[in-house]
């Protein structure tokens, strides 16, 4: 997908300016309705939830230490998989965005909460709350958009590097929560600037080191010590790493659902210059998508099953955007946009396909076919180790040859 | 737990104290247990099981609920283990969830200490008032409420005063029948000669009217009642023909600013003893813009009702944390100590007072009158 702003048919072109603040004005109103609703039942759930999360979690770690013995291992490690789910995507996730502020809970608060996870809560909420969510599918403001490491959109310059991406997106995938932790440090910028040395950049390194440190002991060191009496310290061990890649591959395929499946709008970055409050709620509409399907996915996702309504509204208790859903539905259709919706089979098939495709340069998979493959691979290969240079008058001839190819 | 000092080797240099065995193993122990819950702490997974146990957040049980009058009930709660104990006539401060919002209020305490370690309040539900009449109509046996340890110094001193005068109005009667209770269950009886002026609305509306009038049918204390219906309001310049001896007596008074202030004067004039409790009402000053102050910073600054809070500290040089300024990031969340704001986003009020524990979103907040901000 190109930016909206650059695409032949603009999917809100026909939108003016006055629909566009209506827009906003109706989805401040279902906000209010929420919050004027907002009360004992909603205080209750995040409660249960949390309540749930800690008896799940301390119950898996206590039948894991009689893990040697398989079926231990394996009720273990599925309900240690669950409980690292549950709190990092409904619990962590969405009371670090300020969803449960309004309890006015000192322990249950976006200012204090703490998740198991190797990245701070602190640098999280920065680069999650404040970046993406402002710069929500903006090219060159929301990094979000392939993490540093891959492209996402055809407005991203294509690098030889990218090759590799649909690995890079795989490994990622598997180690999940180190790779959130690094760009969270915005260890890649850092590195790339030599601002490594900064005081700044030191301190929030060792506060991820500490966290890691905490996290890598209680999982591979504490709990399979616990486990020596049975005979079950390597087993523990396993099951516990098991346990956090299953919460990695897990979350990781929520969250490129969230913005990666084709059909989902990015834009440029100059458009969000002097943008009103409708025009913000509209990018985050578009920039969204997403998943349908049962109750229980819709919690294991953390209802970032309801991205759209999560973009929308990223404070309000996350136990509400199903019941609201139907109603931002309704406007989307009253202004014939487009709802991206589909089950998590597709979502995750079509963020993954974005992945592969764009590895390449735009056009070149367009362009080729069997009759004409050896050029194209050998100008592929030109592309990847020729340098910008090459690379740029490349790419041109190849935009050209995709026009006249969509001509025909 | 107090920390057993070895003596010092000759020659030691070190000033530290060397801990005991026992001591190290429990240290240990306790940050072998807070690795393997990390993050959490080892209170969070405990809270889990036993809430009330020592060592943890003083919290207490609502163990039942007994109506008083129709427009007020005694809650009687169980304290967590490290409930440090009052003495008669001090309070206690509650946090309440109401409607899942946190709010912090004071009661007083209106039993001595008791044989089932159990603590009581009297709570009398104020028009509006959102806690008050939570407490009173909505609360059942089994929740659970936060607790301050009790505070105040609202007590009958030690020896107690040969001859008192009590002066009470409304749920002024709260802090001095829980002295009244604790004076008369004493094993020993009570030395001391003590009046009860106390003024409410009516005769029904008197809390604890049936065991006050039974005291004074006993002969344990002479009983005064005012019904405002009936007989007016209580004129502090009647005092010495309701009370001809209120010169021989010390005074302890608990009621409405007005009747407080009034004895203050009248006492003062004639130099008698007196101890007051006043209750803080929950009423913050509101307005369209107003004072705002920074605790920490030192700054004081004038802001209309339609800047953010944010942007007025910052062109006061005041440096803020902030994030998308626009609200929805909540980078810039800071205490609300005291005063009230409103949101510009919807117009929602939110107020503080000391203690309540409230943080705002400074980019989307505007001072709705004075405000303290603790930064």
């Amino acid at each position: 997908m190109t930016v909206i702003q650059k695409k032949p048919t603009n999917p809100i072109a026909h939108l003016t300016p006055e629909d566009i603040e209506q827009i906003g004005i109706e989805l401040d109103a279902i906000r209010q309705d929420v919050i004027d609703s907002r009360g004992e039942n909603d205080a209750a759930y995040i409660r249960r939830v949390i309540d749930v999360q800690r008896k799940v979690e301390l119950g898996s770690r206590a039948v894991l230490l009689f893990s040697a013995f398989p079926p231990a291992w394996v009720l273990g490690t599925l309900g240690l998989s669950v409980s690292k789910i549950l709190d990092n995507m409904e619990i962590g996730h969405n009371i670090l965005h300020g969803q449960w502020d309004w309890m006015r809970d000192p322990k249950i608060h976006s200012t204090t909460w703490e998740w198991d996870s190797a990245t701070p809560a602190e640098q999280w909420k920065h680069s999650h709350n404040e970046l993406h969510h402002t710069y929500t599918n903006v090219i060159g403001k929301d990094n979000d958009l392939g993490y540093g490491i891959m492209r996402v959109d055809e407005d991203q310059p294509w690098h030889p590097f990218h090759l590799g991406q649909p690995l890079w997106n795989f490994v990622n995938m598997l180690f999940f929560e180190y790779g959130i932790a690094a760009y969270d440090l915005e260890l890649g910028g850092a590195i790339k600037k030599k601002q490594t040395k900064d005081p700044e950049f030191q301190r929030r390194l060792k506060q991820v080191l500490g966290k890691i440190r905490k996290q890598a002991t209680k999982d591979y060191v504490v709990h399979p010590a616990l486990s020596i009496p049975t005979g079950s310290f390597l087993s523990t061990l396993a099951a516990n790493f098991v346990a956090n890649t299953v919460r990695n591959v897990w979350s990781h395929s929520i969250i490129i659902c969230g913005h990666f499946p084709e059909g989902v709008e990015t834009f440029e970055r100059r458009s969000i210059e002097g943008e009103t409050r409708g025009e913000w709620y509209v990018r985050q509409m578009l920039g969204s998508a997403n998943i349908s399907g049962s109750k229980a996915m819709h919690i294991l996702s953390g209802n970032l099953s309801h991205q759209i309504e999560h973009h929308v509204f990223p404070d309000l208790p996350s136990n509400r955007y199903a019941e609201i859903a139907p109603r931002v539905k309704a406007l989307f259709e009253k202004y014939e946009l487009n709802y991206h919706s589909a089950p998590m089979p597709q979502q995750v098939a079509s963020a993954w396909h974005k992945v592969v495709r764009l590895s390449l340069p735009n056009g070149w998979l367009a362009t080729t076919k069997v009759s004409n493959a050896p050029q194209q691979l050998k100008m592929l290969y030109k592309m990847a180790t020729g340098g910008p240079r090459v690379r740029r008058a490349a790419q041109a001839r190849l935009n050209q040859q995709a026009r006249k190819a969509q001509a025909a | 737990m107090s920390t057993v000092v070895t003596p010092r080797v000759s020659g030691a240099t070190s000033a530290t104290t060397v801990r005991s065995p026992r001591r190290s193993l429990r240290d240990g122990l306790r940050r072998f247990a807070e690795a393997a819950v990390t993050p959490l702490e080892l209170d969070d997974v405990l809270d889990v099981f036993h809430p009330l146990r020592a060592g943890a957040e003083l919290r207490g049980k609502i163990v039942a609920v007994h109506p008083e009058t129709d427009q007020s009930a005694t809650l009687l709660i169980k304290p967590g283990k490290d409930w440090a104990g009052h003495v008669p006539g001090q309070y206690v401060r509650i946090g309440v969830d109401v409607d899942g919002v946190r709010l912090w209020r004071t009661y007083s305490l209106t039993h001595g200490p008791r044989p089932d370690r159990c603590i009581s309040i009297t709570v009398k539900a104020i028009p509006d008032g959102v806690v008050s009449n939570h407490l009173v109509r909505r609360v059942r046996p089994g929740q659970m409420v936060q607790l301050g340890q009790a505070a105040g110094d609202f007590v009958l001193s030690d020896p107690m005063p040969g001859k008192l005068l009590l002066v009470t109005a409304g749920s002024g009667i709260t802090p001095v029948i829980g002295m009244l209770r604790n004076l008369f269950s004493r094993a020993e009886p009570v030395q001391a000669d003590i009046v009860l002026l106390h003024s409410a609305l009516s005769r029904s509306e008197v809390i604890f009217g049936e065991e006050l009038r039974r005291y004074a049918a006993a002969g344990r204390l002479r009983l005064v009642e005012l019904h405002t219906d009936v007989h007016g309001m209580l004129d502090v310049a009647d005092l010495d023909e309701i009370v001809p001896d209120v010169d021989e007596r010390t005074t302890y008074a608990c009621g409405p600013v007005g009747l407080l202030d009034a004895l203050e004067e009248h006492h003062a004039a004639r130099r008698l003893p007196l101890h007051i409790e006043r209750f803080r009402t929950a009423v913050i000053a509101t307005g369209e813009g107003g004072t705002v102050s920074f605790a920490k910073n030192g700054t004081v600054l004038e802001a209309d009702g339609a800047t953010p809070i944010l942007d007025a500290a910052e062109s006061a040089g005041v440096l803020m944390p902030s994030g998308c300024r626009m609200g929805i990031c909540y980078g810039c969340v800071l205490p609300l100590r005291e005063g009230a704001v409103r949101d510009l986003r919807n117009g929602e009020l939110t107020t503080a007072a000391p203690g309540d524990g409230v943080l705002i979103q400074t980019c989307i907040s505007a001072a709705a009158g004075p405000c303290d901000i603790d930064h």
